[in-house]
């Protein structure tokens, strides 16, 4: 058995899995549900301001459905969380105490002045919390109050908070950083400067799931309209992993903790993140779909990939995958593969011929034989290595992409002939 | 001995229950996540493998898309009896056999079902998707109201042309209406093809109206601009044995019709059975006479299972409706009291030396209170009078490839010309003499 605890920024948990900030970490009976599911820690649901909670609207979540498959994305309209600051706190306090060996991070949102984070870190202090987590992503609502998204997207910003909450408070800092922006190194290097112990990313992304093609209304709908929403679940990954690559390669963040966030539904996409630098995952979408239970299969997925891999612990994989992520000017231009079609595996749909056909290359002709049988063969002169009949084909392992020894030493785009910069 | 014959064997609430549809329609979920299967194959050997060509991973696209509309009118275009054909087609030796996915996954896309998904819902909304053409001012007369016959009619009509179809049943429909299962063919389904068919107009349905009785076909060609027959097969074949029209000896398909005409509690059936063939007919009336409440069904054919005429799945539905089915045997002679049929002596059955069938000289018994003879059915060229008629092969009409008889501006399809005796080869074929029904009328020439 492997060892899966896990030590992020001095927040210590027994797996790397953690609930992320939202509904299903809005409240004792939830999250004590979720440790004793397994879960390794959570980042409560965010806490705002002293004083009347924040209203929600009704109707709040939208969803992408694809062919059949419920919830590829979610898309959500909620706010903070709308209970009371003290019920929040008082139960918070009580589920620490009751799971010392859970990881209990607390998510923060309030205005953008120092006395008003000063407030909140004291009072948040006294539930005997691991630590704090600054939501600067949440896109939508808060954003227009000048929170959440509003500050994630201005580095300055930033930098000011999270210096304040370093200043006011001895508890670790982790910044939630939001995707709806160009660049994520900025935002990262801000939370950096002001002395943040760690980065969790990707908040929501900016959507509009779908339009009603009856009333017109964007989905979620409240009455008829609609407001952008926050994206996420397994459509968000991709552009997760990305953003979280380009924080752990960036010589400004090198090194910083990254609580990894963004569409993981199983031990894999976790092993992903954590490949990709991540000390810790969140898990949002995926626990709201199927609830706690998916734990199991993370925990020990998780597990037994590591055992068969001979890792004995997460720091032994962690970062694996960073120095194989480059810049597209230092990959190797003389590398060559070539699609190679296994014709007892063909179940004849043709696919890899129409695709390459009408995409570009022209690199799959198409026979038939004295049977009848469909026979597709790869021109090799015409074949680019692109991968796309290989993406298309739904037979496993039936076409592969194959390495061919061309000779050709490595010569990147700098070194090219054809690069009128070339020096 | 007096036979156990009567009707309402079970109660009204089995009956239904057990005359439910065979392949329920899909829910929009389940339509989903099956259309989804489809890969949307280029050069797709399902449509290479249905008789009308349908577009199938077009279709099935647009299900998956939720243009189910659009869906339903790809279907139609190529098949305009598709929501029947949905229901009928064995599948299983058709576009479902050659899917891709046989291979990928061991079960085939069912395109059956998400055809039936598709026309359901169009005739569930309503309209009529097709337009006709300018009024050529060409008149065609249509023998038979059957899927060969209404095909026809309909893409006549599309092109622009008047149609009269004459039919000597009182319903429109041909089997459709008469001959399939019924739990194939629930509710009023046939009769609502019918109309969604004729809703294009241009068409005109004389029903109890005979070739042979009341017009000829002689009268045909001299009142209209062409003639397409589609008679389908008009006659049953006989054992040619002692007391086979006795009492308690029936055609199946005439108990057929009536199971799909008369209230479903009203038919008598006896309490065992004896069923004579081995295609889809025996398999169709001795599954739905054990529905009835028949205690015991035996289906008895006189080769192996795979010389059967009736498909695997056909069997399979027998099979597991509890009909037992006895393969090689053919009945000897007819048992009868005075009373009528009292069973069937069957002799057993082989292959000889060169695959000749004989008999083995051994008998058995089988005691029966009602037989049903399915031993199929052939097309009487009767009347058609002798002056008149087409040139005939191996007892039907002899056609080319565009469905033309030997008669000049004389098409025929269906069951009553060569080919799988299937709706939906009706249905091509009725297609298919259209259009050069069509091409012969526009173009005056003779090449059609
Ligand atoms: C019991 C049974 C079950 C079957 N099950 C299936 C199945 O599950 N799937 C499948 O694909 N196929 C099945 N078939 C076959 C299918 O029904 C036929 O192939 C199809 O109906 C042929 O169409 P058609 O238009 O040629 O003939 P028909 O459907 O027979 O229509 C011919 C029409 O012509 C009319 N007619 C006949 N003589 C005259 C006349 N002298 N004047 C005017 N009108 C006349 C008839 O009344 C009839 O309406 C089954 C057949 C039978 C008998
Ligand atoms: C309904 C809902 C409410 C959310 N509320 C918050 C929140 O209050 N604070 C926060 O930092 N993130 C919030 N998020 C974002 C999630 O914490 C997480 O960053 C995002 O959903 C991506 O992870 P996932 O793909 O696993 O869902 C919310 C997400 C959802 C779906
Ligand atoms: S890899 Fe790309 S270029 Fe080569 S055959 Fe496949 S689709 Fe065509």
């Amino acid at each position: 058995m492997a060892d899966l605890s896990c030590n992020i920024a001095g927040v210590r948990s027994p797996n790397p899995f953690w609930l992320a900030s939202a509904p299903p970490t809005d409240k004792q009976y939830n999250v004590e549900r979720a440790f004793e599911a397994g879960w390794g820690g959570v980042v409560w649901k965010t806490l705002g301001e002293p004083g009347p909670p924040i209203v929600n609207v009704c109707s709040r979540y939208g969803s992408v459905d694809y062919n059949g498959t419920r919830m590829m994305g979610l898309n959500n309209i909620e706010l903070i969380t709308d209970r009371p600051l003290e019920v929040n706190l008082a139960e918070i306090t009580a589920v620490k105490k009751a799971w010392p060996d859970r990881a209990m991070v607390v998510s923060l949102m309030v205005p953008c002045n120092e006395k008003a984070w000063k407030d909140i870190l004291k009072a948040v202090e006294q539930t005997g919390c691991d630590g704090v987590e600054l939501n600067f992503g949440c896109p939508h609502g808060m954003s227009e109050r000048g929170m959440g998204s509003a500050v994630g997207q201005v580095p300055e910003y930033i930098q000011d908070v999270t210096g304040w909450c370093k200043q006011h408070s001895d508890l670790p800092v982790f910044v939630k950083l939001t995707p709806n922006i160009t660049d994520i190194r900025y935002p990262a290097r801000a939370a950096n400067a002001g002395g943040a112990d760690a980065v969790s990313l990707i908040n929501t992304i900016n959507s509009i799931t779908s339009v009603n093609l009856d009333s017109f209304s964007p989905e979620p709908s409240v009455g008829g309209k609609g407001a952008h929403g926050g994206y996420c679940g397994p459509a968000v990954k991709p552009i997760a992993l990305s953003m979280v690559s380009e924080i752990a390669r960036d010589p400004e963040t090198a090194g910083l903790p990254i609580s990894g966030i963004g569409g993981i539904s199983n031990w894999r996409d976790a092993a992903e993140f954590i490949a990709l630098g991540c000390g810790s995952v969140q898990v949002c979408t995926a626990a709201m779909h199927y609830g706690f239970k998916i734990i199991d299969d993370l925990v020990d997925g998780l597990n037994n990939w590591m055992d068969d891999k001979g890792h004995a612990n997460l720091e032994a994989f962690r970062g694996k995958a960073v120095p194989n992520v480059t810049n597209w000017n230092e990959l190797d231009l003389n590398y060559k593969t070539i699609a190679s079609i296994d014709h007892d595996k063909c179940i004849e749909c043709g696919l890899c011929h129409i695709t390459c056909e009408d995409t570009s290359h022209q690199a799959i002709g198409r026979r038939k034989d004295e049977n009848g049988k469909r026979w597709y063969e790869v021109i090799e002169d015409e074949c680019v290595g692109c991968n796309l009949c290989y993406l298309v084909c739904p037979v496993e392992d039936c076409i592969t992409m194959v390495e061919v020894d061309n000779g050709k030493p490595y010569m990147n785009w700098g070194d090219h002939p054809n690069n009128p910069m070339r020096n | 001995m007096s036979r156990d014959v009567k009707a309402g064997r079970l109660s009204p609430e089995k009956i239904a229950q057990n005359y439910a549809d065979l392949h329920p329609l899909l829910s929009g979920h389940e339509a989903a996540v099956e259309s989804a299967r489809c890969l949307f194959c280029f050069d797709a050997p399902c449509t290479e493998a249905c008789p009308t060509g349908i577009d199938i991973p077009g279709f099935i696209r647009k299900i998956n898309s939720g243009n189910v509309r659009g869906a339903a009118v790809t279907i139609l275009d190529s098949n305009i009896m598709g929501a029947t054909c949905a229901n009928v087609c064995p599948v299983e030796e058709l576009c479902e056999q050659v899917c891709v996915k046989n291979t990928a996954e061991h079960r085939p896309v069912s395109i059956g079902r998400l055809q039936r998904y598709a026309t359901d819902h169009l005739f569930e909304i309503g309209g009529q998707p097709f337009e006709r053409a300018e009024p050529s001012g060409k008149r065609v007369a249509v023998v038979g109201a059957g899927p060969a016959g209404l095909s026809c009619a309909h893409r006549l009509a599309m092109r622009g042309h008047e149609v009269v179809v004459f039919e000597a049943r009182e319903k429109s429909g041909g089997l459709n209406e008469y001959g399939l299962a019924a739990y194939k063919m629930t509710d009023d389904r046939a009769a609502r093809e019918v109309e969604f068919i004729l809703g294009i107009g241009g068409i005109e349905v004389r029903n109890r109206k005979a070739l042979g009785v009341d017009f000829s076909l002689k009268e045909l060609r001299r009142e209209y601009d062409a003639v397409f027959i589609g008679m389908g097969h008009n006659a049953v074949n006989h054992l040619d044995m002692d007391h086979e029209d006795d009492p308690g000896a029936h055609n199946a398909v005439d108990k057929i019709a009536a199971i799909r005409q008369q209230d479903l509690n009203d038919i008598p059936v006896g309490r065992r059975v004896v069923v004579i063939g081995g295609g889809n007919t025996a398999i169709d009336i001795a599954v739905q006479i054990k529905k009835l409440g028949a205690e015991f069904v035996t289906m008895v054919y006189r080769r192996g299972f795979a010389e059967m005429g009736a498909t695997d799945f056909e069997q399979e539905v027998a099979q597991t409706n509890g009909v037992l089915l006895k393969t090689w045997a053919t009945p000897e002679r007819i048992l009868v009291d005075d009373e009528g049929v009292t069973g069937v002596r069957f002799e057993y059955t082989q292959n000889d030396d060169r695959g000749h069938l004989v008999g083995t000289g051994e008998t058995f018994d089988l005691p029966a209170d009602q037989v049903f003879k399915a031993i199929g059915q052939h097309f009487d060229e009767n009347p058609l009078e002798a002056d008149d008629c087409p040139d005939m092969d191996r007892g039907r009409i002899l056609v080319d490839e565009n469905r033309r008889t030997s008669l000049d501006g004389v098409w025929a399809g269906g069951d009553c010309v060569a080919g799988a005796d299937l709706t939906v080869v009706a249905v091509q074929d009725g297609k298919l003499a259209a259009e050069s029904i069509h091409r012969y009328l526009t173009d005056g020439a003779a090449h059609g």
